[in-house]
């Protein structure tokens, strides 16, 4: 292995800490903005899809991944984020401001949400949160005044400064550069202060709060950033489907949020991207399969839901680490070849912890 | 002045009676070591100090400030660092990752106080603090020898390193009081020894005042200025370390009766 030598403490602080990091990461963003000038509609408008799972996996990974605090109510922030964005449209928002705005207002959500659950961990967070959901979703059916109720809502397509952001392509790019944008936001406050002290706080709270971290102060930010993050995937979502019913932002939904930051990799950026892939690819894998399926397999309903369950108990059981730690594992295989050893690839602990001395 | 003062402090959890009327004084620059047998109390009395329980009574005087009443997370802003009896690392970070978080203070309400906003951009004002903390955490590190553990994580490293990293992050909180609730549980014989000359170091080459929870009688001996006995919530003695070991009270509470002529067969 190659260690690049330290002589500045500023390169600890940089995102790209070697040239080949550089390299990689500007030619994976090249290559996805070139995607669309390539690859057919249909693949385009999957993609688009899975950039705004992403960006709520990121904003659930803040909360769950790093600070610990597991929420089944993040599709409701979906949701506020989506209706938003899609009313002050309607009201002749522009674009520009509204999916900020549809961000910001999900933020506010997320501090009142915070707030009462303070002295919550572990279970009873979940069930709090899932309490939380299950309201929002409630509101959205019943306050037809605004949302349309179980009429639905049909989404306008957004212009920016005169350019309408339209199909596939529209959605891709639109979804891409949020993506990137709250990705650098992400890695941002996990190299600063906030970041070490969310970390601290999963870990230890009792030691965090003795290393002067204010717990109530941090955690309400950071269910604030998490459901603000989430609340402009849901602005972007609301385009993607292009109509708006109440209840497709319900518990399963939730857990499908949940699922991709489990199997992804808890604690890792990049486990937020590789669980979303996962969610969004493995659909489309079992409809191609279908048809081929013994037993009639294939026709069973709830083929789906059982599969990812399945997948899920698997993950937490035999490889907490989830992709992401199947791919650090696979790095570091690659790069001491000759000379690995087994126990370097040694079952890690998992950072899912409930209950803890506090 | 006394640096740290205990006023008649009680604990009560329930019926039970953890602490019970426990005054004491901490001069600056001296060594106060808290001994007893199990379940006398000493824990609870630092968990009062660091602010995790609330005094049932009494007060606790921290440089002439009333810290009573004080929330737990700014007792690190007032200088009082402290260590836990089953190390409490943050065990998915590295080493210096650890150190960080124990500068954390200093971005909450010190001189490199840092917003939220200027954090989600990283502004040229974090970088500057981020590397002004790592400057500070460097010389911890160099301090204590810390240096090929560095970028490990905590959960990789042995047992007996992990219990001088904590003492590195209560050090980067730069303290004036420190609190070791016992540094050499789970140590063997070098390591304990190792720890008792961090703790001379401590004390006189950075002039920290030391409170110290311990059961090894040989390291509160060869550290302490003074020690403070208690048994059952109450203090027992108060004294230096052989006028304490002498005590007959002392005595009794451990071994169970002094050895005297008429306890004996």
């Amino acid at each position: 292995m190659i260690a690049p030598f330290k002589t500045r403490y500023e390169q600890d602080l940089v995102l790209a800490k070697t040239p080949a990091t550089k390299i990689a990461y500007g030619l994976l963003l090249l290559v996805m903005a070139g995607i669309p000038l390539v690859l057919g509609e249909f693949y385009v408008g999957e993609l688009g899809g899975l950039f705004i799972f992403a960006i709520a996996g990121v904003g659930l990974m803040l909360l769950t991944g790093y600070t610990g605090l597991v929420s089944l109510g993040n599709a409701a922030f979906l949701g506020i984020g989506a209706y938003t964005n899609a009313i002050l449209l309607a009201h002749g928002v522009p674009f520009l401001v509204s999916l900020p705005c549809a961000g910001l207002l999900t933020a506010f959500f997320g501090v009142a949400i915070g707030i009462p659950t303070l002295r919550m961990s572990g279970l009873y967070l979940a069930i709090a949160t899932l309490a939380f959901g299950s309201i929002i979703g409630t509101v959205l059916q019943k306050w037809d005044g605004l949302t349309g109720g179980f009429d639905g809502f049909a989404v306008q397509t957004p212009t920016i400064l005169g350019l309408k952001v339209e199909g596939a392509t529209g959605i891709y790019y639109a979804a891409f550069i949020v993506l990137v944008l709250v990705i650098w936001v992400a890695l941002n406050i996990l190299r600063s202060p906030l970041g070490r002290a969310m970390v601290a706080i999963r870990d230890s709270e009792i030691s965090a709060q003795s290393m002067g971290i204010n717990l109530a102060v941090t955690k309400v930010i950071v269910f604030g950033i998490s459901a603000g993050i989430t609340g402009l995937a849901g602005g972007l979502y609301a385009h993607y489907v292009r109509f708006l019913a109440p209840d497709s932002f319900d518990i399963l939904l939730s857990i499908q949020l949940v699922t991709i930051v489990f199997i992804g990799g808890l604690g890792s950026i990049h486990g937020a991207i590789f669980g979303a892939a996962f969610m969004r690819l493995l659909p489309q894998a079992i409809a191609m399969v279908r048809d081929d399926l013994p037993f009639g397999l294939g026709r069973l309903p709830g083929l789906e839901p059982s599969l990812f369950g399945l997948i899920l108990v698997l993950v937490i059981m035999f490889e907490p680490g989830g992709i992401n730690g199947r791919w650090v594992k696979l790095k570091r295989y690659c790069k001491s070849y000759p000379l690995h050893r087994k126990p370097a690839a040694r079952r890690q602990k998992s950072y899912a912890k409930s209950e803890r001395l506090r | 002045m006394s640096i740290f003062v205990a006023e008649d402090i009680a604990m009560n959890f329930g019926g039970i009676r953890a602490v019970e009327g426990v005054s004491f004084a901490v001069e600056p620059g001296e060594v106060f070591s808290i001994i007893g047998p199990n379940g006398a109390g000493k824990t609870t009395i630092f968990n009062m100090i660091s602010r995790i329980y609330t005094p049932s009574a009494g007060k606790l005087i921290f440089n002439g400030e009333d810290i009573t009443d004080i929330p737990p997370h700014m007792i690190a802003a007032r200088g009082i660092a402290r260590t836990f009896q089953n190390i409490e690392l943050f065990a998915n970070a590295t080493l210096l990752q650890n150190l960080l978080i124990g500068r954390h203070t200093f971005s909450q309400h010190g001189h490199s106080r840092v917003g939220l906003l200027a954090q989600i951009g990283f502004l040229p004002s974090v970088r500057r603090a981020e590397i002004a903390h790592r400057e500070k955490a460097e010389e911890v590190i160099e301090f204590l020898g810390l240096q090929r553990y560095r970028d490990q994580l905590i959960a990789n490293l042995p047992y007996g390193v992990r219990k001088v990293v904590e003492l590195g992050r209560a050090l980067c909180i730069e303290p004036k009081l420190l609190l070791l609730d016992e540094p050499s549980s789970g140590l063997n014989v070098e390591e304990t020894e190792e720890m008792g000359y961090w703790i001379e170091d401590i004390k006189q080459d950075l002039g920290v005042t030391i409170i110290m929870v311990e059961h090894d009688m040989k390291l509160v001996h060869a550290v302490s200025d003074r020690v403070l006995a208690l048994a059952g919530g109450r203090i027992l003695a108060l004294g230096t370390s052989t006028e304490v070991q002498n005590d007959p009270e002392v005595i009794r509470a451990y071994i169970g009766g002094a050895p005297t002529a008429e306890a004996s067969p």
